[in-house]
């Protein structure tokens, strides 16, 4: 009798090192990823600067800051010249390190916008402060090519270290210190914006229609079979689906938002239904009756009852679809979201590309700045995931009925 | 004839199983008619014919002839909707929405427009909980949750919500049997107090509680109606042999 008591003590110590064990080797994991990618990433949310003297007084540009100051200003400074006065004043400043090739392909625009800011600057001398090529910016923040370590030494403080803005307002770029993050980002909202609003309505009320009115019979089942299929069908074949049905056969644009939300519609819907049924499955019959007892009519029933209760099931199992929808890349590559695209999109029919196809673009570039642009860009995906997960706990709490 | 209720050979199918076979029953307007018999002899089954709950049992089909005030209540000009508005049900376990206590009664006579405005509504909820015995308990705490009253309280909280519809019959399937002698005895009160207002036929397996709260009294035997008749002659002088077996215990 004592041994059996011992047995199962024992049984329940080994049992909960167990599952401790599983919790503490999933936790190191996560650690070990979220560890890595910040020491990665985090300097891809920074650029290296140099600083570039420059004497426009001397520079022939032909342009006069009362043309800028005009309603004209922007195209008198886009033929002023100014790309060229930088190339000298670098040639003039680093003539060891390079001249003009120290700087960043970007670097000129940094100077434009200065002076666009204050037009002024045209009749003085000044320093402004611009980003360097990515050799030098890999040198300068960790360890790059002898050439460029050389450079480092040599240009000693003239060079610093600050936020990249232009990460987070640009776009697709083949320099990596000229690339952003903000096509990506809003391409992917743009995309997701599409799926949520076509799957989460057709979504609810497919599932509500199958659980409140749908006669149980052969059709019914056919369908419940191929909804729990579709929900296992791997990401690429909706991405082949939305090829030909969006693109061949509506013929909608190539690379658009609306075309990668309704592709991820498609995959995120049946996730949508089973979530959204199981929700209405666990709402309790006594409530229906009780609704129903009191003279409620069925729609009214499943207004007023049904579906707040099943809100949070249903919003829960909206949001995981959402996060995975988020997260596909393959069916975007078959639509065309590949593509190079060097600016932000516009609406729902520009061409765009989404975060992760956006990572996985950089992760095969060969230039090595790609690489920490790439761990940034993970980190501006996670942040946003975790960003959605945390609404969807709120939204949860918020709507989670106390019996 | 003043019955209010009139059922005249009734039959209810599960699919191919029978489970009410054949019953006719009047129900008085002034009377508390109570349903007694063995588990499964269909008093639940029948009870929920008269306000055609049994429309959400997909193999439910009911056969027969069922009229209240005279009118065919499964004909097709009978909104069903309107129908258990007029003829209010109370189930076993209590079960009220979860939503503050005011709001569970204040949701009929809303989805029904009965109130013309807030003070109008107000006054139906209080009237509506002071009937059901609530009022002095939840006067104060209006807008807590009705599920966090206690069994007893959740109960009389969905005679409340019945009643504040205004109904004309009021139907009970076995109300207390989730609840303690006390809560009982306070629903059984209630039940002497709502009666005349309202027609009220109540399903219970106590014997003791059909013969205290009823004047009518009818017992199912395997789907048929054994004796139907004023509560004190079953209770005292039954026709049938199967009814004096059953109301001395010897099967239950
Ligand atoms: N939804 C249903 N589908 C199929 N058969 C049912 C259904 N509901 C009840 N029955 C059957 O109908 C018969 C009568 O059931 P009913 O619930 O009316 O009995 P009851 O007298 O209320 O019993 P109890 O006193 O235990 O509540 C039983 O044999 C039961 O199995
Ligand atoms: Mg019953």
């Amino acid at each position: 009798m004592r041994r059996r008591i011992a047995r199962r003590y024992a049984a329940e110590r080994r049992f909960r090192w167990l599952g401790l064990g599983a919790i503490v080797l999933s936790a190191a994991f996560l650690f070990f990823l979220i560890i890595t990618m910040v020491m990665q990433g985090a300097a891809g949310f920074l650029e290296t600067r140099v600083q570039l003297p420059i004497d426009f007084r001397a520079a022939e540009l032909n342009v006069t800051p009362e043309q800028l100051r005009g309603d004209r200003g922007d195209l008198a400074l886009a033929g002023a010249g100014l790309e060229g006065v930088v190339d000298a004043a670098a040639g003039a400043a680093f003539p060891t390190a390079g001249g003009a090739e120290l700087l960043s392909d970007g670097a000129w625009l940094r100077v434009r916008n200065a002076v666009k800011a204050n037009p002024a600057l045209l009749r003085q001398q000044v320093v402004i402060d611009v980003p360097v090529n990515s050799d030098v910016d890999m040198a300068f923040k960790r360890a790059g090519t002898p050439a460029a370590e050389r450079i480092v030494s040599a240009m000693g403080d003239r060079l610093s270290s600050g936020l990249n803005h232009d990460f987070f307002g640009g776009a697709d770029s083949s320099d990596p210190t000229r690339v952003g993050i903000w096509g990506a980002l809003k391409g992917s909202l743009l995309t997701m914006l599409v799926t949520l609003l076509i799957a989460f309505p057709v979504g609810v009320l497919s599932a509500l229609y199958l659980e409140e009115y749908a006669p149980r019979n052969r059709w019914t089942d056919l369908i419940e079979v191929s909804i729990n299929n579709l929900a296992a069908v791997p990401s690429i074949i909706f991405g082949l689906l939305g090829l030909a049905v969006f693109l061949n056969t509506f013929g909608l644009p190539r690379s658009a938002p609306i075309v990668g939300g309704l592709t991820l519609a498609l995959m995120t819907m049946p996730v949508i239904v089973i979530a959204g049924r199981n929700a209405i499955k666990a709402v309790p019959p006594s409530i229906r009756d009780a609704a129903l007892g009191v003279g409620a009519s069925p729609v009214q029933v499943v207004f007023h009852h049904v579906l707040p209760l099943a809100l949070p099931g249903i919003l829960t199992g909206t949001i995981i679809g959402m996060a995975r929808a988020l997260g596909e890349t393959a069916p975007l590559l078959m639509i065309g979201m590949r593509a190079f695209i060097a600016a932000p999109p516009e609406g729902l029919t520009d061409p765009a590309t989404v975060l992760p196809v956006q990572i996985f673009l950089w992760s095969d570039e060969v230039a090595r700045g790609f690489v920490e642009k790439t761990s940034a860009a993970i980190i501006v995906l996670l942040v946003f995931l975790l960003a959605m997960n945390g609404l969807a706990i709120y939204l949860r709490n918020r709507f989670e009925t106390r019996w | 004839m003043s019955h209010k209720i009139n059922a005249h050979n009734v039959n209810v199918f599960y699919g191919e199983k029978q489970a009410i076979r054949n019953v006719s029953i009047d129900v008085d307007q002034e009377d508390v008619t109570a349903f007694i018999g063995p588990s499964g002899c269909g008093k639940s089954t029948f009870l929920r014919t008269l306000n055609r709950m049994n429309d959400t049992v997909a193999s439910a089909r009911v056969e027969g002839d069922i009229r209240l005030d005279g009118e065919d209540i499964y004909s097709k000009d009978m909104d069903v909707v309107q129908l258990r508005a007029r003829v209010g049900m109370v189930f076993q376990k209590p079960n009220p929405f979860p939503k503050s206590i005011y709001e569970n009664v204040a949701y009929g006579p809303r989805i029904h427009g009965l109130a013309s405005g807030k003070a109008e509504l107000d006054t139906i909820v209080e009237q509506s909980l002071t009937r059901a015995g609530l009022w002095s308990e939840v006067k104060d705490r209006l807008s807590d949750s009705g599920t966090a009253l206690s069994g007893g309280q959740q109960q009389r909280l969905c005679i409340a919500r019945a009643i504040a519809v205004d109904p004309e019959v009021i139907l009970m399937d076995e109300p207390c049997s989730a609840l303690d002698p006390i809560a009982t005895a306070r629903i059984e009160e209630l039940i002497h107090d709502l009666r005349g207002r309202y027609a009220i036929v109540i399903v219970t397996h106590n014997m003791q509680q059909a013969a205290r709260v009823s004047q009518k009294t009818a017992f199912f035997h395997l789907g048929e109606l054994v004796e139907y008749g004023d509560t004190n002659d079953i209770f005292t002088n039954p026709r049938e042999q199967r009814t004096t077996d059953y109301i001395t215990g010897r099967y239950g």
